[in-house]
Formats: structure tokens, sequence, C-alpha cells
């Protein structure tokens, strides 16, 4: 299949790894990727806040580049982002048509007919769960919202995981808990964001796992920023990274803040 | 302008009516689409009313309500009545209850009759024991007893205050869902209804369920088949 | 206006427990607002003071999380939940469409059996009409049902304020009452107590609670039977709420628990029934569905105890004189928007605030409304729309529509299908729209005026993800940025941020792609 990769702004200058992965993942399953250079945004942030006219030419941007999909120029355009491909899925035509663009709003709609999150497109488009991937560490899995409520991508996710060689794959309680996140929410309502983010690390932490996964590094970056202030010595990674690990090409462990010995001792008498 | 032309006046704004004015807040909304109700839920349970299997189910949902239920055959009926008030001390009947259920009645229980013309005040129902009331329609799958206030039921008030009420249900008035329950009484809809699923019970404390409070705290059905 | 922790629009209530009211009682209540719709902080800062509150985040965890559990189970078990919702949403999009005409007929109908029907355009007209009929008949108490519309008027503090005591009968309420509180909860107004607290509250305010009372939750249903009896027998005028109305029938349904709602709707002489606009049904078939929605959302049961339902006045059944008030109060300001009218179609369960990450933890009071959660969070906004509740930068309401994180779960929940995530970011859009063309400064609306040039072209998104590299090095040994300036100082109180990475990805794939896949 020829595949159009969209990296999401924040994974293409933040955390490149996850679209790294997705690449190679796919090019490994024998697909071809290809990566728009004209992409840029989904429009999600600017939608959730309000800005819906600011997230007009951001949409359009996006349904313009990816267009061809709908043309027939690739097969189906992936992204390593539950939370994107929601935007793109329940709110691109909408803001569409809201600022009367009712056939932009038709284009956007035809390509997010043909759009799908990571996990989706390997089990519902290529029919995979077993990916051929090895990742011998102990994973916990946070289900991000929207993936789980708006893109209801259920278990496929953890379809995937279980079937990875080598995995230690640890159930994460409260999983499908809200992190906390939610975008600005984070800021503008930061003291209850930080409250959840506590209650989700917690839960994070009671696992013991090495490695926090997820298929979208929004909510990973607010997890692991938090697991990293508590130098709670889990690191990060996309469920993208995990796929794509092989014996020959392994992905390496996510660097995590530890906590250092004294730290450690000063808990043990607190408790 | 009364305040029922305007409320009116606003509503038809706030659905894009022309020449409406505005809503309070000075908008004019825009009128919806037309609306398909659909309609694909269960009209019918699986089993006939009063079957083994809607019996069944209505016993294990009022005895989760911690209602005290028994299953009694038609002749036995007086016996059971008889004793299930036996320690009740008294008891109110509606006008138009079955006499022979009260055949066996030990002597020492004393009976109330509430009539149209004579109707019992809140206060001597306050003081009376028991109530003993038919019943108009069950539905087994939420354990719901529905009385209409028909002359075997009685109106509202006597099988609200007593503590106990003693409810009979004869088993073919057992439907299996809401709808065929609310279809019974959908032609009557204008009488005043009590749908009783268990004793009285709250959940303000810490969302832990507690029965009895202040509807009757014992429910007692008897299903008669 | 008086003042409470220099709040505005906060008053505490006139002494109408024993002992009056008592600022610096150990469990720290709410005072009654001015506003039942419009109270205290912002949202943020009104959180920031709740998420303190242990003890209240405690409660809150443990008692959400049983109604979670229980909702879940009986849902579970019923085979056409999906089919159920889809008619319940159909059935009140219809009600909002057809409203003025269903609106008559419900009118017609209940006046044929001998009601009266009133008309109020806001809450004042409401408590007006309401303490004229009690005043009528001479009663200077009235006992009531739970009724949100009740609490949306403030009816309870208008009664008291014309010397006629109005007593809650639902044990929550009572409870909220003689503790001079606010509500936290629609269903479960105390949700916000423990039953120690509530032992507490009984023991010095509730006048005959019995001195050994313990803290066993039927020990205290029983304490509020024993209070509340001699009042349900001796009242003249009751209030309640609807929880439905059906226009062709003209039956009203209470649905309810405790039998302290038959009490109120059967014993006294006179009805008085305060129901919004939106609460019809157009037939009484339809209450076959909403009779299976209700109860599983709300308290988690296959049915609740009790439903009352009446049609104007039956002779010789209970109350012989029976008054209908319809109210507004900012519902046809909600109509009036085609996105947020479907808020109207709440049935009042409150599965959204059981299900809700950030109810969990900050509790009711910090919305500030009568109606808290992700349905007050678009609830609250719309009816208080008139006085600003969704546009006005400085109202406290217009903060409500950013209290969610959009997770979605409320959605997932509501058993009539409103889209609350989408009718939030709506009223987000409203809200920015709103302010557009006033010049001030906001560093919100530049940035995202900035972010959306950069981001609406691949060409410069990929300079500014360039440039961005260029802040590698600002993570030091670690990789992570732990203090940040305003406004991101807000995440890295409580979370490192990732330094950017040596090489976007854009970068990285132009390579990819020169190499042939090789790198």
């Amino acid at each position: 299949m020829r595949i159009a990769l969209a990296a999401t702004c924040i994974a293409d200058t933040m955390f490149p790894g996850a679209p790294r992965a997705t690449v190679r993942l796919l090019e490994r399953l024998g697909h071809d990727v290809v990566f728009p250079r004209g992409q840029a945004c989904c429009g999600q942030m600017h939608v959730n806040t309000g800005y819906f006219d600011e997230a007009v030419p951001v949409v359009r941007n996006h349904v313009e580049t990816f267009a061809p999909v709908a043309d027939g120029e690739w097969d189906a355009v992936v992204v390593p982002s539950g939370s994107c491909t929601g935007s793109i899925r329940h709110q691109q035509a909408m803001v569409c048509r809201r600022a009367g663009l009712d056939d932009l709003a038709t284009t956007a709609e035809a390509v997010s007919a043909r759009t799908y999150e990571l996990s989706e497109l390997l089990v519902d488009v290529l029919g995979l769960t077993d990916v051929g991937a090895w990742f011998p560490h102990r994973v916990t899995y946070h289900p991000t919202c929207h993936s789980l409520r708006m893109l209801r991508v259920g278990d496929k996710p953890l379809r995937l995981l279980r079937a990875v060689a080598g995995i230690d794959l640890v159930e994460l309680p409260g999983a499908e808990s809200c992190c906390g996140f939610g975008g600005t929410f984070a800021l503008k309502n930061a003291d209850t964001s930080g409250a959840m983010l506590a209650d989700k690390t917690a839960n994070v932490r009671a696992t013991e796992a090495e490695v926090l996964t997820a298929g979208d590094y929004s909510c990973l970056m607010h997890i692991g920023g938090g697991l990293s202030r508590q130098r709670a010595g889990v690191g990060t990674l996309h469920l993208a990274e995990i796929l794509a690990s092989t014996r020959e090409e392994p992905t390496e462990l996510p660097p995590a803040r530890a906590a250092r010995q004294p730290a450690d001792r000063r808990t043990e008498v607190a408790r | 302008m009364s305040a029922r032309e305007d409320v009116l006046r606003r509503v038809r704004a706030a659905l894009g009516g022309s020449g409406a004015g505005t809503t309070a807040a000075g908008k004019v909304g825009t009128a919806p689409a037309p609306v398909e109700v659909p309609r694909a839920y269960r009209a019918t349970g699986v089993h006939e009313a009063g079957s083994a299997e809607v019996l069944e189910q209505l016993v294990d949902r009022l005895v989760d309500y911690r209602a005290h239920v028994q299953r009694v055959a038609a002749d036995d009926l007086p016996a059971v009545v008889a004793e299930t008030l036996a320690e009740a001390g008294s008891v109110v009947v509606p006008p138009g209850l079955d006499e022979a259920w009260l055949g066996d009645l030990p002597r020492d229980v004393v009976v109330h009759r509430d009539a149209p013309d004579a109707p019992l005040s809140a206060l001597d129902l306050d003081a009376t024991g028991a109530v003993l009331t038919a019943a108009r329609v069950a539905c087994s799958e939420t354990g719901t007893i529905v009385l209409d206030g028909e002359p075997d039921q009685g109106r509202r008030a006597i099988s609200l205050v007593p503590d106990v009420h003693v409810c009979v249900v004869r088993a073919d008035q057992v439907v299996e869902t809401i709808p065929e329950a609310v279809r019974i009484l959908a032609p009557h809809a204008e009488r005043p209804q009590t749908w009783i699923s268990g004793p009285s019970a709250t959940s303000d404390i810490e969302l832990d369920r507690v029965e009895g409070v202040h509807g009757p705290r014992t429910l007692h059905v008897l299903l008669v088949a | 206006m008086s003042t409470f922790l220099g709040l505005p629009g906060l008053r505490r209530r006139e002494a109408t427990s024993p002992e009056g009211g008592d600022p610096t009682e150990p469990w720290g209540a709410v005072p009654h607002p001015d506003e039942p719709l419009r109270w205290g902080e912002s949202f943020p800062a009104a959180a920031k003071h709740t998420l303190k509150n242990e003890q209240l985040r405690r409660n809150l965890g443990h008692a959400t999380a049983t109604i979670r559990a229980k909702r879940a189970a009986v849902v579970d078990e019923v085979p056409d939940w999906e089919a159920l919702r889809d008619t319940g949403s159909a059935v009140k999009e219809q009600v909002m469409a057809q409203l003025p005409d269903l609106l008559a007929q419900l009118e017609e109908n209940v006046t044929a059996r001998g009601g009266v029907v009133h008309w109020a355009r806001d809450a004042a007209e409401a408590n007006r009409i309401v303490t004229e009929i009690a005043r009528a008949r001479g009663a200077d108490e009235v006992v009531k049902v739970k009724s949100m519309a009740t609490q949306e008027i403030g009816l309870n503090e208008h009664l008291a304020d014309e010397g006629i005591a109005a007593i809650e009968t639902d044990l929550a309420e009572l409870i909220v009452q003689l503790a001079d509180d606010m509500p936290s909860h629609i269903l479960v107004p105390a949700i916000h107590r423990n039953r120690a607290e509530i032992r507490d509250i009984f023991l010095a305010r509730m006048g005959d609670a019995p001195p050994d009372l313990s803290d066993v939750p039927r020990e205290l249903a029983m304490a509020a039977r024993a209070h509340l009896r001699r009042k349900f027998l001796s009242a003249k005028v009751a209030v309640s709420g609807a929880n439905f109305g059906v226009a062709d029938t003209g039956t009203l349904a209470v649905v309810e628990s405790e039998g302290n709602g038959r009490m109120c709707l059967t014993l006294p002489e006179t009805l008085v029934t305060v129901m919004g606009i939106e609460k019809l049904i157009p037939t009484y078939t339809d209450l076959e569905v909403f009779l299976q929605l209700l109860p599983r959302s709300s308290t988690g049961e296959r049915m609740n105890p009790y439903t009352s339902l009446w049609t104007g006045v039956t002779p010789g059944d209970g109350p012989q004189e029976f008054h209908l008030v319809l109210l507004d109060n900012g519902r046809t300001d909600v109509l009036a928007d085609s996105v947020g009218r479907a808020a109207l179609h709440c049935i009042r369960c409150s599965a959204c605030l059981n299900v809700c990450p950030v109810y969990e933890r900050v509790g009711g009071h910090a919305y500030g409304s009568v109606y808290p959660g992700p349905i007050g969070a678009i609830l609250t906004p719309q009816l208080t729309a008139s006085t600003g509740g969704v546009s006005g930068a400085d109202d406290v309401n217009a903060s409500l529509p950013y209290a969610s994180t959009l997770c979605g779960a409320c959605y997932d929940v509501c058993p009539v299908k409103i889209d609350i995530p989408s009718i939030l970011v709506d009223l987000r859009a409203r809200e920015v729209d709103a302010d557009r063309g006033k010049h001030k400064v906001d560093p919100w609306k530049a940035a995202m005026k900035a972010a959306s040039w950069v981001m609406s072209d691949g060409g410069r998104f990929g300079l500014a993800g360039r440039a961005a590299t260029l802040g590698h090095g600002l993570g030091g040994r670690d990789g992570v940025i732990s203090k940040a300036p305003p406004p991101v100082s807000a995440w890295t109180r409580e979370r490192d941020l990732p330094a950017p990475p040596d090489e976007t990805f854009r970068q990285w794939m132009a390579e990819h792609e020169k190499d042939g896949g090789e790198r």
C-alpha cells in the first residue's frame, strides 16, 4: 500500500521518534510511506480552544495537503495520534461548514474517511495484530481518551502489544481515566490538571513498568512530564516505537529520570 | 403581554419563528430540522405475561430490593394474608378489595375500610400497622409493581403511610418489560399511579443503599398463581 | 449585597436553623448565593480551593466510584440500551422542535383535569407565584420534594424572606439544608459529605436527633424519618419539581426513592409543581423509554423505588388543588442556540457528573452553580446568557466551558446522548467570537493568531520546527526543562517539559527519502 503519513505537529517538532517509528514499521511491513511536505497541523488546538476562525487556514492546509488520498493517489493516511485522528474525523468538516466553506467540508470528509489512527490502520486495514516486533521490557499502556471514546479503538492497541515478543505487558489501574492533559486545560486549569496527573502517575508507578506507552504523544508528554518531575524512573514511548522495535533494530529504552539513592531512602523513612 | 404570551413568543423566536421578536438575551434562533424518532428498542419481552420465567425474574428483582416475596396458590391466599398480617395489629384496606382475602384474618387484627365518603385521616393511617392492596400490573425486568388507584388498590395515601405494605399480585398481571406495562396503563393514563420497586430506600449517604425511609419500610408481595 | 470571605454574591442565610448561620461551623458549608446560577470565583480559582480539601476528595472519590460501578452493571444487562438512548435523544429533539404546541397541549390537558397552569418568565416571577399560593392557603411552612428547578430559582430563600419555611424532605437536601450549605451534585446534593460529617450536622442542627446517634447510614436515615414524619402528616402545601410532563395527557411524573416525594405529592391539600419548559415529553407512551433510561443512569438501579404519576386533580385522592408553574428562566436563550440547545435534553440523571474526572476531583461547589459537572458547564453559561454567562469576559460563568479536558466520558454515559464535549467546544468558540473586535491585549488570542499563520503552511511550520531545535540545549544533562516562564510555568510547576530534539521529523524524513529508506 501507499500510505501518506500525517506526522502531527507536536511529534514533528517535539517527538520525532513516533513518526520515525511509524515509517520504519510500515516500511518493514512492506508498504510505501509518503510524507507530504505541505502538512503542518490538523487544527485541533485551535478548535478545542474555540478559535474556529484561526483554525480554518490550518484545517484548509491539512485537507488540501491530504486531498490526493481522496483521488486514489495514496491508499490511506496514517496518523500516529488518536486525538488528531479524532479532530480530523469529527471537527474539520464542522469548522469548514461553520465558516461557510461547504466544498472544503466535503473534501475534508472524503479525506477523513481514508484517514486512520495507527492501530486502526494495522488491525482494521492491514488485518494485523502480530507485526513481528520484539521489545523485552515491562510496559503499561494508557488508552488515551480520544482513542478510546472518539475513535473507539477498543483493545486494538492492546492486541498489538500482546503480540510483541518478549514484552511484559502489565495492566494500568484506572486506565480509562483521563490523565488531565486536555490541551490548554493543563495551563488554564493547572491545579485540576495536576490533581488528575497525580492520580495517573501514581497508577503508572504502581505497575512498576519501565515504560509507559500510548497512541498519543500529547498525553505521553503530560504523564511523562509528571513522571520525570517525580523521578519515577518510568520512561515513555509511543505505541509505534514499541511496534517498530525488532531484535535486529531494537528501540532503546527511553531516558527516564529516576530518583537518586538518598531520595529513595528519604521516602522509606517517610513511610 | 402576559407571562404566558411572553414565554411562548420567546420559544418561537428561539426556534426561528418570524416576527416573534427575540429571547431575553436578544437572540433569534434557527428552526430545527424535522426529527424522525427511531423505535428500535424492545416493545415486548421474550416471555409471555405470567410465564414461569417472568415470575421467577420478578421474584429475583424484588428480593434484590429487599422486598419479601411469597408465591401463593389462589386457595391459600386468605391463610397467607392472615399469616403475613398476624403481627400488624391493624390493617387498612381499599373499598374494592376482595373480601375473601380477609377471610382467615385473626380477630385481633383490626380492619379499617377506607371509603370515598369516609376516608381515613393521615393520622389514622399513621396509627395503622399495615395496608393490604391489589395491584394493576407488574414488570419483572425491573421488579416494579404499579398501583393505579382503582377500588381494589385505593387512593394513594393508604398504601403510603402505614409502615407495612402487603400487595397481592396475580401471575397473569406480570409482564416482562416496561413497554408492555406502559401499554397496559396507557388507556387510563389519567389515573394517579404509583410505581413501586421494593420498599422505600435512600442512597444519599455515601451512595450506600439503605432500605426503609419514609414510604413503607416493609413490602410483602404475595404472588398468586 | 453582603459578602463572605470577600467573595461577591454570597450571603449567609438568615437563621433558619436552630443555631443560626455560623460561618465557623466545622463542616465548612458554602453560604447561600444571591444567584443560584452564578456564585463564587471563576472555575480555576474555585477549583484551586476545593482541591485542597482532602476529605472532600476522598468522599467524592468513594461515592463516584460506587455509583459508576452500579450504573455500569445495570446498563450492561439491558440488551437494547443503545436503542433506548437513540429514542430518548430523538424524542427530546422532537420536543424542542415542537415546544410551543406541546406546551399548549400540556396546559390544556392539565387545566381540563382541574389543575391551574402558571407561566414564569424568570426566577422572580416563579417565586412570586409560589409565594402567593402558599400565602393564600395561610401556610407558614411548605414541604418540598427535591427539585433542581426550585434550587435554580432560589425558592427556599425567597420563601424564607417572605416568612414561609420551606422544609426539604429528601435526605440529602435535608443534610444540605441543615448544614446551611449548597448542594454539590444534581442527584445526591450531599455527596461531598461522609457519614461522620452527616452525623455531626444532624446532632448540631436537627432538634430531635437522638443524642446517641451513630454514623451508620441506616440510623441516620431513621433519624431523618422520625424528624420529618410529623411535618408530612400536617403539611398543607407541598412544592415539587417534575421529572417529566406528558403533553398528550397532562400527566406529571416525579421519580424518587425515599417516599418523601409520595408524602408531599399525596398528603397536603395543595400541590405546586415548578417545571422547566424543557421537561416535556410528547406522549404518555414515551415514559416507557425515559423510565428505563433515568433510574439506571442516575442511581444505578433497575428501577427507583417510587415513581408517582398524576394528572391534574383526582377527586378523593391526593391534593385537591394543583398548580403547575412553567418556568423559562433562560431556557429560551439556550433553545435559540442551534448547537447548545441539546443541553435542554438533559433529564438530570447526573451520570455525567459521576464519570467526570474533573468533577470527581474538584466537587460540585467549584462550578458556582446549582448545576455542576459537565452538564452544568454547558447549561449554566447558556442559562445566564442574557446577563453575560457565555460572552462576558469577566463573568465567572464564562470560565465553565473550559472546565473540561474533553475526555468524552460524559457523552458516553448520557442517556439522551448529549454531545457535551462538542457543545463545550462550541461555547468556547462563542466566547472567543464575542471578544473579537474588542481592543484589548489578550496573549492567548495573539498566540493563537500567530500559531494559525505558522501552522497553515508546511514551509513555515518546517522553519519554525527547525528554529525550535536550537533550543535542544535548554534541556541540560537530563534533556528536560524544569522551569519555564509564564504561561508555560503553569506546566512546569508539576511537570518537566522535554527539550526540543536536535532534529525535527521532517528533517529526518528528508534524509531518509534521500537515502532511499536506508537511514
